[in-house]
């Protein structure tokens, strides 16, 4: 008998804390699926965030180290430079990336820090509760945005992977999304990519996640899937938007 | 620039305590870091400590060292939590507003014990105040800070040859306790020059011996470095480990230094450059025939509690001089827990009292007077400020 599905040595064999239909949990297997694939998970350090995945270093086995809200760009620039040949790694929200964390992520990707960085983009606050994320769409309500968010006064949301590709420093940037099983297969790529983008030394990695958030968005899990691809994709729009130094699809 | 060469030795080995360099003392405390086997450097322009990242973006290279300038004091620190969770020997330096940015970033290095040696070269403040010397930091140094039950294992080195011994010493105490230790100076202490030596070379530690460092799971069991405990059993838990190690600080770790203290009756409290302004006043005295003694904390934090035992039995007061307006006099009352007279004597913002100054609030102490605590309240009762 062949096993041609088991659980990837990278990730935990724990229940997770997510909620019911939370896409976390794809995330977090294909993030696992990745570092088996590549021979990495001893000579790797992830950097978990504040938000829902705090807790990622329960799920993923490698070393963890856990940083301030916003701040995981900082911390793990300050390990690569300390241990240049660890594959460093850092898993946050929006909240924790686009808001709080503007400017690390900014001049993590400025210095052509070599990490990888994967970006969870739910529209929301999910942990907090749900109040209005950088990536809350036009319109969405939101605890904070109880009438839905007016651009005229809570502005528009912010597309981080558009914003990072006219970063010199970047070499691989990519959005992708977790709604169904063939996105998912090329988000896996795409995480693959970067983490081999960063083992070749050519600087600063990305790959957006549009993830699901059923509990705060208040749908079932297959109507936020739905919403994934109805809602959000036209707003934060797929693909590869930087490849190496200065190649742009 | 060397002043002088040899100083006698039969040790091959100690060489470089022969050699005496005239340094400025920011330059000092990058020599002294990088000697004491410091590799990393995190930092972010601010006046007057900016010798301190410029000499190490230029030295760190030269000894396969990594300095990053970071896009804000927040990130940093940040970047110094990464590198030191990693096992790297990691100095940061900054002046009073970056550190207060900082705070956060310290909280979380003392929550998730990961050692580094932070310079704060104090300038007065609130807010943007000014780029002169100031000791207004104290509280915020030696009382916390940020947020949370933590303490920093804090310095007030009063000389740059003090401040270059305390660097070698800092390293090793922060990671003894896996903690962060400060190194209070001012401005004073950052911008003058002089005479230094090196006490040796201590090799930077290899990261991977350190059994708790973030370096790769190499197939074992996975570390991890977090100040999050959300059970209240295993936060209060963790609190009190803590404790149990600033515990042991406060009795291995206090240093102060007594001086002229056989004879004294009365005594200057003093720490960093105030300690020097009040060595001249003491002499002043002393030549005028007041036993005036000096006690001087070295660690702000653990306080030299102790220091003051011993002089209680002889002390008739203590006059605290500070360049601020009453911070350290608060841990100077408590550790005389009223058992003889205490007086505050500052000045702020950049203004740094005079011997004269001290001298005058000496006569009135000594004279049965409470001396007036600043010389900007002299001279609102003189009339001349109204």
């Amino acid at each position: 008998m062949k096993a041609i599905y088991e659980r990837p040595r990278a990730l935990k064999d724990v229940v997770t804390h997510y909620c019911p239909g939370c896409t976390h949990g794809i995330a977090h297997r294909i993030l696992a699926e990745v570092i088996d694939e590549l021979g990495i998970q001893g000579n790797t350090v992830g950097v978990a965030s504040v938000g829902c995945s705090v807790f990622a270093y329960n799920y993923i086995d490698v070393d963890f180290q856990q940083a301030a809200h916003g701040r995981a760009p900082a911390v793990a620039t300050g390990i690569k430079r300390v241990l240049p040949e660890t594959i460093v790694f850092t898993y946050q929200g929006d909240g924790d990336l686009a808001s709080i964390g503007a400017a690390e992520i900014l001049h993590a990707a400025a210095r052509g820090e070599n990490i990888t960085v994967i970006f969870i983009n739910n529209a929301i606050y999910g942990m907090t509760g749900g109040q209005m994320a950088p990536t809350t769409l036009e319109g969405m309500r939101t605890t904070t945005t109880p009438l839905g968010r007016q651009p005229a006064s809570q502005g528009y949301p912010l597309r981080v992977s558009e914003l990072l590709s006219t970063v010199e420093g970047a070499a691989y940037i990519a959005r992708c999304s977790l709604h169904n099983a063939a996105n998912i297969a090329k988000a896996k790529a795409s995480l693959k990519k970067a983490f081999e983008t960063q083992i070749q030394k050519k600087g600063f990695s990305f790959v957006e996640l549009l993830s699901s958030c059923p509990t705060n968005w208040g749908l079932s899990p297959q109507e936020a899937l739905k919403w994934i691809e109805e809602k959000m994709i036209p707003v934060f729009p797929l693909g590869e938007f930087k490849v190496k130094e200065g190649e742009v699809r | 620039m060397k002043i002088s060469t040899i100083k006698h030795t039969t040790n091959p080995e100690v060489k470089i305590l022969a050699e005496v360099v005239l340094m400025k003392g920011n330059e000092a405390v990058g020599e002294a870091a990088i000697r004491a086997g410091c590799r990393y450097f995190f930092g972010y322009p601010i006046t007057p400590q900016n010798e301190i990242p410029e000499y190490m973006a230029k030295r760190l290279p030269e000894v396969g060292g990594v300095y990053v300038q970071a896009e804000s004091e927040v990130a940093a620190i940040n970047m110094v939590y990464g590198a030191g969770g990693a096992g790297g020997r990691v100095l940061i330096s900054s002046s009073s507003p970056g550190i207060s940015l900082m705070q956060e970033g310290i909280s979380y290095l003392c929550g998730s014990e990961i050692p580094c040696v932070i310079v704060n070269m104090m300038r007065g403040g609130p807010g943007l105040g000014g780029i002169q010397p100031s000791q207004s930091d104290y509280f915020q140094a030696t009382k916390g800070g940020g947020h949370g039950d933590y303490r920093l294992i804090v310095y007030g080195p009063s000389s740059i040859q003090e401040m270059v011994d305390i660097m070698f010493r800092a390293f090793s105490v922060a990671e003894k306790y896996r903690n962060p230790v400060m190194i209070l100076g001012d401005g004073m202490l950052g911008q003058m020059m002089e005479p230094v030596s090196f006490p040796g070379e201590t090799p930077p530690p290899d990261p991977r011996s350190k059994p708790w460092a973030t370096t790769g799971n190499r197939g074992g069991k996975s570390r991890l470095l977090s100040s999050i405990i959300l059970d209240p059993e295993g936060l209060d838990a963790h609190n009190w480990k803590l404790q149990e190690k600033y515990r042991r600080a406060q009795e291995e770790e206090v240093m102060w230094d007594l001086e002229k203290a056989g004879d004294a009756e009365w005594f200057l409290v003093a720490y960093g450059t105030m300690a020097r302004v009040c060595r001249a006043a003491m002499a002043m005295a002393r030549r005028e025939g007041i036993k005036v003694g000096l006690l001087r904390p070295i660690t702000l934090w653990p306080f030299p509690k102790q220091a003051f035992e011993a002089v209680l039995p002889h002390a008739k007061g203590f006059l605290c001089v500070e360049m601020s307006t009453g911070q350290m006099v608060e841990d100077v009352k408590l550790s005389v827990e009223g058992k003889a007279p205490v007086y505050f004597y500052g000045r702020t913002g950049g203004a740094v009292p005079a011997p004269k100054g001290v001298l005058k609030r000496i006569k009135d102490m000594v004279s049965g007077k409470t001396p007036s605590i600043t010389d900007y309240y002299d001279r609102v009762a003189g009339g001349e400020l109204k």
